[in-house]
């Protein structure tokens, strides 16, 4: 089975609201959770989306 | 030589000349210059000279060497495997790719105007020798003329309005006018979205344009176009910078996305109303008889 989408990485402020699979970033602030978006963005080559104001997922399309 | 000679030389040649003509490198280069051409025209001379030759067989009642066009038509079969092979490998590598509704278009015109200048090949060898050359020059003339028509297929401005919306973001949601397209996470994305981005809502002008231009191969074709003419604001490993095309679903309206170079609302509208409309989206929903049933 080939997987279109997948979630490959999740950045948040809350660690508490996230678990699962796939690797979890915990930040202190949002700067901090913008930049390693950025980051994560840029290396997985991937799409950051935002679902809230402190949790960002990366996924690959 | 014989009588036949010089009629069939005269079809060869109109048939090459319509070839010629029907070749256009514009700026999808493609067929690509120089190589790509010589390889059309070569194959439009073996087609004129197919279509020249069918006159003196039946003249000579030669009937069996009629089956020789079934050759013909195995031999331009393939040129649209070809066709489509190329384009299929070097899609990949495009920035925005041409999508596959685009390519088999594209194939499947190729193929056609070779059957186009067999016919023009044929016509004209037939009046040269039935008659005279200045008739079999008319005739080519009007074959040539005819084959025109015949390969124009309409653009996206006879079946759509284009309207400049300004793009806008709802939390993380990029709008279109009403029309969702993507999340951006990334305040900095946005930011390069808000810049660089433009968007267009096109309008389908009557329920058969609905279903064309949902297709998505047809969307894609509009995106492919866009990003050649204007450049496009995007490299290998951004995927958030992607243009996109999502539709309305209550009124099938679709909101284009794109990110050109050249930041210039009325060209682009130029451009989109351009894009031709693919032979394989077009649907015709209107012709369907349950459809136009009248309920007494």
């Amino acid at each position: 089975m080939v997987l279109e989408k997948a979630i490959l990485a999740i950045i948040t402020l809350n660690g508490n609201s996230v678990g699962g699979g796939a690797p979890i970033f915990i930040c202190e602030t949002k700067k901090e959770l913008e930049s390693v978006a950025a980051n994560l963005e840029a290396i997985t080559d991937g799409i950051a989306h935002a679902l809230s104001d402190e949790l960002f997922i990366i996924v690959k399309h | 030589m014989n009588e036949y000679t010089v009629p069939i030389i005269f079809g060869v040649l109109v048939g090459t000349i319509t070839r010629m003509l029907m070749l256009r490198t514009d700026y999808r280069q493609y067929p690509t210059y120089l190589h790509g051409k010589i390889i059309h025209i070569s194959l439009g001379f073996i087609a004129a000279s197919l279509g020249s030759l069918i006159v003196p067989a039946i003249l000579e009642k030669e009937y069996t060497a009629v089956t020789l066009l079934t050759v013909a038509a195995t031999q331009f079969r393939d040129v649209r495997n070809m066709e489509r092979n190329t384009l299929n490998e070097i899609d990949g590598y495009e920035l925005v790719s041409r999508g596959k509704t685009y390519i088999e278009g594209i194939a499947i015109s190729f193929e056609s105007r070779n059957y186009l200048v067999i016919l023009t090949a044929f016509v004209v060898t037939m009046v040269y020798i039935l008659s005279n050359i200045y008739l079999a020059a008319v005739a080519g003339i009007i074959c040539i003329i005819v084959s025109k028509i015949l390969m124009s297929g309409s653009t996206l401005k006879d079946i759509v309005e284009i309207e400049y919306h300004e793009l806008h973001f709802e939390g993380a949601g990029l709008y279109v006018d009403n029309i969702y397209i993507m999340n951006i996470g990334l305040p900095e994305r946005q930011e390069e979205i808000r810049k660089y981005g433009m968007g267009f809502v096109l309008k389908p002008m009557d329920m058969n344009t609905v279903s064309t231009i949902a297709n998505l191969g047809q969307r894609q074709a509009i995106l492919h176009d866009v990003s050649i003419s204007l450049g496009v604001f995007r490299d290998s490993g951004t995927p958030a910078l992607t243009p996109l095309i999502k539709r309305d679903l209550d009124d099938g309206r679709i909101g284009v996305f794109i990110l050109p170079q050249v930041r210039d609302i009325a060209k682009a509208k130029e451009i989109i109303g351009s894009v031709p409309v693919l032979e394989s989206a077009i649907k015709m929903p209107s012709k369907s008889k349950s459809h136009n049933r009248k309920e007494h």
